[in-house]
């Protein structure tokens, strides 16, 4: 039994890496063909898309324009901006909702938790019309505060259930001692917090990621020059220059690298985050 | 009593902002939706008018065509979705968690998922240079063609989302408890054995959950689709999906004029649909 085991092993070792580098290719490749090419000049690009750029072919001329005739820099400060607010939002809400729906069993809580929870399900988007009104009648059409709000309301519901679980974990006797001790209800809540972190880290995580991909909302609330978020600014650019390709692949670049990096360095929370919020 | 009330009071007041933006910005919307399609707001002022947009939308041929095809579309979507991520997903967790591999389960895990945290222009746009005929990896024009349109970009979009899957199940796999395992491999189980026989019946519930997400986020897909081909996305509306055509009819685009209560309509039929 052990000594076939042991045999079988270095065999299993191999063949597992070997599967799972050929889906790390597949999932990786495009990527670096589009970061490697960006840096290439146009018949460079099309001459060898699959070689690494040489002496002869290395050009930043993509940049050059995408920095010229794009206008990234306000976008990648819209969506810092929309991604930024909705989380710290998400996160101040989703703790404080979260918290009281563990702490206080009352009989509505439950019911409120469930309201809550029901929308993970909910497609926002099938909202939009209202929305789109709602943000007219307000004067709020074309900001980023529209993209903040319902960006808000469409991660509360997983944010909330995530941190759900996060609290209920805390033990009774912290929070027991700490009322003894005279604390209020805030600070009970501070005392509770450090224990929560990871489920702050990982609310923070899977919130950031679909708000600053989205490409939906920044179209019909936020479509303007001056308020384009990054993914809706690369879609435009694509659009308008599509015979421009090192241009492109510029922009392609700058658009993804930043969040790729962001979540290399993130990613155990990330991961944790999305399997612990759905999974429940 | 004073203490039972304490606590509603604490309740309601901790609970009160995200109650606030979530039922302003994602319930009352929707619910709102529904109420929108039965009114007639293209005069001075709304008209209820009953079910008489759903009437227009399932008996009006141009209008009914569409809707259709866009449902038929978006089950196409879907399906290919479903299968292909399944497997490989499953697949890829497993490896993970075959125990075989120590430290590089992580760099793996990471690699595996950033297709993930891409957007979708840069999606689309990547593969659609990759498979263009100019590029010369594929010699046939994959996405100019009817029949393959629509396969092709769902392909695409579970090259971008199988992570999700692979981390539910990866996460699934690992909360099995090693004593389980133990027992098997102490009674003789081998690594294929103890795969099909414990760890799968095991994870099993996991399938139904990805099978629901698939489902809500493909019909409710549209950022993809729209990235590629635009809000009328042919070739002749072959990749036209619930999204693309809820967004069209709302907004209008060249070959149409937008009609908003028609559009809160095909809303409202999505969402009681994927109810």
């Amino acid at each position: 039994m052990t000594r076939s085991a042991t045999a079988a092993r270095p065999l299993g070792i191999t063949v597992t890496h070997v599967l799972l580098i050929a889906f790390v290719i597949l999932a990786i490749a495009p990527v670096l063909v589009v970061i490697m090419n960006s840096f290439k000049t146009t018949p460079g690009i099309f001459l060898s898309p699959f070689g690494l750029p040489d002496a002869e072919t290395f050009s930043l001329k993509g940049y050059e324009s995408v920095l010229k005739r794009g206008n990234f820099l306000v976008n990648y400060r819209n969506s810092i901006l929309v991604t930024v607010g909705t989380t710290a939002a998400v996160v101040v809400l989703s703790t404080l909702a979260a918290w009281a729906l563990t702490e206080y069993k009352v009989r509505i809580a439950p019911l409120l938790a469930g309201f809550f929870i029901l929308g993970i399900m909910l497609p926002i988007r099938l909202g939009t019309v209202p929305i789109l009104r709602t943000m007219i009648s307000w004067g709020l059409i074309d900001t980023l505060t529209a993209l903040i709000l319902v960006y808000t309301a469409m991660q509360l519901p997983l944010a909330i259930a995530l941190m759900m679980t996060y609290f209920r974990s805390v033990p009774g006797e912290l929070k027991e001692a700490a009322k003894i001790d005279g604390a209020g209800e805030l600070r009970t809540l501070g005392i509770a917090l450090p224990l929560v972190r990871p489920g702050i880290a990982a609310v923070a995580s899977i919130t950031m990621l679909p708000v600053w991909n989205d490409l939906w909302f920044p179209l019909i609330l936020a479509p303007s020059r001056e308020n384009q978020t990054v993914t809706l600014g690369v879609q435009q650019f694509v659009g308008q220059f599509q015979n421009d390709y090192p241009a492109l692949l510029a922009a392609l670049t700058l658009g993804a690298v930043p969040l790729i990096v962001l979540f290399t360095v993130f990613s155990r929370q990330f991961i944790n985050g999305l399997s612990a919020g759905y999974g429940k | 009593m004073n203490r039972t009330a304490a606590r509603y009071r604490n309740l309601i007041l901790f609970v009160l902002p995200a109650l606030l933006v979530y039922t302003a910005f994602a319930v009352f919307p929707l619910v709102n939706s529904v109420g929108l399609s039965f009114f007639d707001s293209d005069g001075p002022t709304d008209v209820f008018v009953g079910a008489e947009n759903y009437v227009h939308l399932f008996t009006n041929p141009a209008t009914s065509g569409r809707f259709w095809n866009a449902l038929g579309n978006s089950v196409e979507f879907f399906l290919i979705h479903l299968i292909v991520e399944l497997p490989i997903g499953l697949l890829m967790a497993a490896l993970l968690t075959s125990g075989v591999l120590r430290r590089s389960v992580g760099i793996y895990r990471t690699l595996l998922f950033i297709p993930a945290t891409l957007s979708v222009v840069i999606v689309g746009f990547v593969w659609r240079l990759i498979i263009s005929p100019l590029w010369g990896v594929v010699a046939f024009p994959l996405l100019g063609t009817e029949a393959t349109a629509l396969p092709t970009i769902s392909l695409m979009s579970v090259w971008q989302y199988v992570g999700i899957p692979m981390v539910f199940l990866y996460t699934a796999l690992l909360a099995i408890p090693n004593d389980v395992l133990e027992a098997a491999r102490i009674d003789g189980a081998g690594g294929w054995t103890q795969f099909w026989r414990i760890k799968f019946p095991l994870i099993a519930p996991q399938f139904g959950l990805i099978t629901i997400l698939t489902f809500i986020w493909t019909f409710n897909g549209f950022d993809i689709v729209y990235a590629l081909n635009g809000s009328a996305p042919g070739p002749n509306y072959s990749t036209d999906i619930f999204g693309t055509l809820f967004y069209r009819t709302f907004f209008g685009s060249s070959g149409q004029v937008a009609d908003q209560d028609l559009g809160a309509t095909i809303a409202t039929v999505i969402s009681r649909s994927s109810c």
